[in-house]
């Protein structure tokens, strides 16, 4: 992969980014709905990992996501 | 079968309610208003002589040989230019006209070279018809006169001559060239005797601005404008309908052949898509699919430093079985998985993505639209509630204003775009929403009446000042929008905003926000407003907001759910469209239904047995990091060189070498194949029976017109691929594979090749509320009960020009070439297009002391690449352009893994590059030349290569000492 940015970590970012001018709980409720609609399951298992490792450099609507996945 | 000629009217239909009847040679017709004589006289079953008129075009009146008598009118009217009146009495063969008829034949044949039974033309000449016709019998005049029988020859076009010398100055090319292209290339130079076709001042075909359509070469009655093919081969006996294997629009054509080897492909006046046209990909360029670099045999190797070892079908397909088995037993079994074609049939896609979830057991299955439409489904089915156009082609033809964004017509489907330019000299507005200057902008009779030259990735910020523009101005369709929709209110908050108001984006987009503003007006009080799009709207970051976007804009103006208006991609490929139908994107079983949805799973699994993943498999980009990380290890690529079209090609390739098995099957050993352990030889459409579905949701017929060269159909080996896992798989036909595609899919319950057979062909959804297809979607209420108003924040992408990187990139197509060019570069067309060239603005070039035709380097911070430049004001300054069909040039080796934040598909359209000399300063400027056709400079190999693993840092620098 090109660059240090671990995919899952860019990617989760990105939708952050563009659902992130939903209200409320409605952002993160939305970014994990579609984490889980279009995500093959061992890519949320690694944005899980990471968010384990330390979330770092991730947006804090996609940590909130990964709440809500969990 | 036979030779199939379609009936010919003489003149264009005129269609209308009202109807007058008429008496021709005592037969009662009665025919719309409108009608001509020679028309009203064919539809009663007589064909009245004639040489200039032909019914796809607008009578002309100039060849006198269709000359009739009136009841009460005086002389002898050409019954082309006259139209019909009730109660009118017509003769259309009377003493004086036949004599007038013979006289007119006798001039024409006076001087033309009766060389009849050596010409190529001998059987399908109307000049040798008309001459039997009429029954000339003597010619008076000697050939020691003035004429033009020594006229030169012009071959210069690779695909047909024109012999002036057999040319009796009908103007059907002419016309042709204007009504049905829309060119204007040809025009009849001189007056008189010296009246002559030319395609330019002084130029030849090929150095004229004709575009190889062949609507000049099907127009011509005699063998002046003539397929070399023709000429080479003999006159074709026989004809098969099939539809084209190049873009989305899907063209039609009767494939004509002696015996088994095909003669020419001729645009089939019936075809639903293209009504009788082509392009120069369509009508000339299939002799790929004879090409010698074809491989016919299925090839096997351990590694892939090994040879190729040539297998018998048994071995490779038992290899395939074996392998993949052995991947998952080790590794799981979502470590496998395979990508399909949006060039393959619906068939074959459909058993495709049935391999990998009943037989590989997971949902790892992708499709090449996943790098150029996915944001369409993805955006049209939040707003719409289905990922499909809303139109037909037929419905540009009723639209006032067509506003074209991201997509270059003329170019990518050019057989659309000569619909779309036809309207356009009817009168509608034009409105071009694109950085780089396309030639719709300003072409002959064509004149945008705005063209905003957004900076790329920009997309989003100008559809929601547009929306800004009609919410602000009370320009709304609210009858439409209460009726039809919901969400409007929170939308409408939000494009209101001051951030969004044109004033405030300009500085974002470069769109001048006067000009802006009037564009929407325009748009938005039109009678009937269209959107057409492509992948200048798709392949970026925002792809799918900006889709969303689009459809916002037509639902606030109402300009949705008729014909005239609607949203509409414009698909790249053949069957990208079908390939997204059937169930080829991991998250979706055919009909776009996810696969978390229980009871569609029970359908499926009811009818295959076994039970289906609920969870979502990788996307192609996806499958990439899988397996440099470890977890995916065998894939099936089925009619795709991802190596060669998708971004960032480092990482591609480096995906591929870390797998264990690589299968591909294709045409050609292509870049993918470099990394293939086993090779499956594939058929080209000519060898294919099964069905496309074109980008106005059209499923045509793919018949086949010669056996599979392979001796395996591609549905067949992937049948026994699935088999010899272990998970039978057969069918006897391809039909077979339709009914079951009908039996779970809603949308096309009523589609069958029995059915296509009859019909032509089919718009989806066709069912029982649709018997014969939809033409025009969500016309009393969309797919999803009311449309849907998405908010679509602007969210600038994560690639930025820097000072290292000042430029952006962008690329595209030309006509000639086709995708990858691994068809289009093994045909004639490479006489149009023989390089990847970058397009770059006179300032940019002249501050890097670039000239035209100059070796430059490209680079991004991924990859660098080489390649001539053309210096252009086509873009703004800032902004380079290139297409990438020849892998030589390498065009993803610069772009870059960002992607559409909602399907992943790639951001081609944005990568920040810089651009030097492509050798030092100081070591002596060698430019080349730039002559068309020029083949390019040998020392390419010494070019540098690509350094996509260095760091971005040190690959900069290199590129910028001929520059900073």
């Amino acid at each position: 992969m090109t660059g240090s940015v671990p995919p899952e970590r860019r990617m989760a970012n990105d939708i952050a980014l563009n659902l992130g001018h939903l209200p409320g709980e409605s952002a993160a409720e939305a970014i994990a709905g579609h984490i889980g609609r279009f995500w093959d399951p061992r890519m949320r298992s690694r944005l899980l990992a990471y968010v384990d490792a330390g979330a770092e450099g991730l947006h804090p609507l996609v940590i909130a996501a990964v709440r809500l996945l969990r | 079968m036979t030779l199939l000629k379609e009936p010919d009217f003489g003149t264009p239909e005129r269609p209308g309610e009202a109807t007058v009847s008429v008496e021709v040679d005592g037969l009662e017709v009665a025919v719309p208003e409108g009608t001509s004589v020679m028309r009203a006289a064919a539809l009663a079953g007589l064909d009245i002589p004639r040489l200039c008129a032909t019914d796809s075009l607008e009578p002309f009146g100039s060849c006198r040989l269709c000359v009739v008598e009136i009841d009460g009118r005086r002389g002898t009217p050409a019954s082309c230019t006259t139209p019909v009146a009730d109660g009118m009495k017509v003769r259309t063969q009377t003493p004086k006209v036949e004599k007038l008829r013979q006289g007119v034949m006798e001039l024409y044949i006076s001087d033309h070279p009766l060389d009849c039974l050596t010409c190529p033309a001998n059987g399908d000449c109307e000049l040798q018809d008309m001459a039997g016709v009429v029954g000339l019998r003597q010619v008076r005049y000697g050939y020691e006169g003035e004429n033009h029988l020594d006229a030169e020859k012009d071959t210069s076009n690779p695909y047909f001559d024109f012999d002036p010398s057999k040319c009796i100055a009908c103007s059907r090319c002419v016309r042709a060239c204007g009504e049905v292209q829309g060119t204007f290339a040809l025009t009849i130079e001189g007056r008189g005797f010296d009246s002559k076709v030319s395609p330019g001042a002084a130029e030849t075909f090929m150095d004229s601005e004709c575009v190889s359509c062949g609507a000049c070469v099907q127009a011509c009655p005699t063998s002046t404008l003539q397929e070399k093919s023709v000429v080479e081969l003999g006159m074709p006996t026989r004809s098969v309908v099939t539809t084209c294997a190049y873009c989305g629009v899907g063209c039609s054509f009767k494939a004509e052949l002696r015996g088994d080897e095909l003669v020419r492909m001729v645009p089939y006046k019936d075809g639903g898509a293209n009504e009788g046209h082509s392009c120069v990909k369509g009508r000339f360029a299939f002799g790929y699919a004879t090409h010698p670099d074809r491989v016919f045999n299925p090839m096997v190797r351990d590694r892939i430093t090994d040879p190729w070892r040539e297998v018998e079908w048994d071995e490779a397909i038992g290899t395939v079985a074996r392998r993949m088995r052995d991947i998952q037993s080790r590794y799981g079994p979502s470590s496998i998985g395979a990508i399909s074609s949006s060039r393959c049939t619906n068939e074959e896609v459909y058993v495709v993505q049935k391999m990998v979830r009943a037989a590989f057991g997971n949902n790892n299955v992708d499709t090449c639209a996943r790098v150029c439409h996915s944001p369409t489904g993805y955006g049209l089915k939040q707003t719409f509630g289905e990922s499909a156009g809303t139109q037909d082609f037929r419905s540009v033809a009723e639209a006032d204003v067509i506003m074209v964004i991201g997509a270059n017509p003329t170019d990518g489907h050019p057989v659309f775009a000569s619909r779309m330019k036809r309207r356009l000299r009817e009168g509608a507005e034009l409105i071009v929403v694109d950085p780089r200057r396309i030639d719709l902008v300003r072409s002959p009779h064509i004149e945008a009446a705005h063209h905003l030259q957004l900076r790329p990735s920009t997309n989003v910020a100008v559809v929601n000042a547009m929306a800004h523009v009609v919410v602000t101005e009370g320009l709304v369709d609210r009858s439409f929008v209460d009726r039809r929709c919901e969400g409007f209110d929170e939308w409408a908050q939000f494009v209101a905003l001051p951030e969004n108001s044109p004033e405030a984006t300009e500085e974002i987009s470069g769109v001048p926000a006067a000009q802006l503003r009037a564009a929407a007006r325009l748009y938005a009080k039109a009678r009937n407003g269209a959107v057409y799009y492509g992948l200048g709207v798709t392949e970026h970051s925002q792809g799918s907001t900006m889709v969303m976007g689009m459809a916002n804009l037509a639902m606030a103006c109402g300009n949705i759910g008729r014909d005239g208006v609607g949203v509409n991609p414009l698909r790249g490929q053949n069957n990208v469209q079908g390939s997204c139908d059937m169930g080829s994107f991991p998250h979706e079983l055919p009909g776009y239904r996810h696969v978390s949805d229980d009871a569609v799973r029970e359908v499926f699994e009811n009818l295959w047995g076994g039970t289906l993943l609920a969870e979502p498999g990788l996307r192609i980009p996806n499958m990439f990091d899988a397996a440099i990380d470890g977890t995916f290890r065998g894939l099936f690529v089925h009619g795709e060189d991802i190596a060669q079209s998708d971004p960032n090609l480092q990482h591609v390739t480096a995906a591929l070498e870390a797998m264990e098995l690589v299968v591909v099957q294709d045409l050609f050993l292509n870049e993918t194949a470099k990394f293939a352990h086993v090779f499956l030889p594939g058929a080209s459409f000519l060898e294919k029976d099964g069905t496309f579905t074109n980008a106005e949701r059209r499923i045509n017929r793919v018949r086949a017109v010669m056996k599979p060269r392979t001796g395996k159909h591609e549905w067949q080996i992937v049948c026994e691929i699935a088999t010899a896992m272990g998970y039978p798989m057969a069918y006897d036909r391809p039909s077979r594979i339709m009914d079951e595609i009908a039996s779970v899919t809603p949308t096309f319950t009523g589609v069958s090749f029995d059915l296509l057979d009859k019909l032509g062909s089919v718009q989806w959804p066709c069912n029982a509320s649709a018997p014969e297809g939809t033409p025009v979607m969500h016309v009393d209420e969309f797919v999803r009960g009311k449309g849907k108003f998405v908010v679509t924040a602007y969210v600038p992408t994560n690639e930025r020009s820097t000072r290292r990187f000042p430029l952006v990139l962008t690329t595209g197509r030309i006509l000639s070439q086709y995708n990858v060019g691994a068809q289009t570069r093994r045909t004639g067309n490479v006489a149009w297009h023989p390089e990847d060239v970058l397009e770059l603005h006179p300032h940019d070039a002249e501050v890097r002391g670039i000239t035209d035709g100059a070796m430059v380097t490209l680079a991004s911070r991924v990859g660098r690449t080489t390649l001539r430049a053309e210096i252009s004001d086509r873009m703004p300054a800032g902004v380079v352009y290139t297409t990438f069909h020849h892998p030589v040039t390498g065009a993803n080796v610069v772009t870059t893994e960002n992607s559409d934040w909602a399907t992943n598909c790639p951001e081609y359209k944005v990568t920040a590059v810089q651009v030097g000399l492509a050798h030092p300063l100081g070591h002596g400027d060698r430019t080349p030349g730039r002559a068309r056709g020029e083949t390019p400079e040998p020392a390419r190999s010494e070019m540098p290569e690509h350094v996509g693993d260095q760091d971005p840092v040190r690959a900069g620098d290199d590129v910028l000492t001929a520059v900073d």
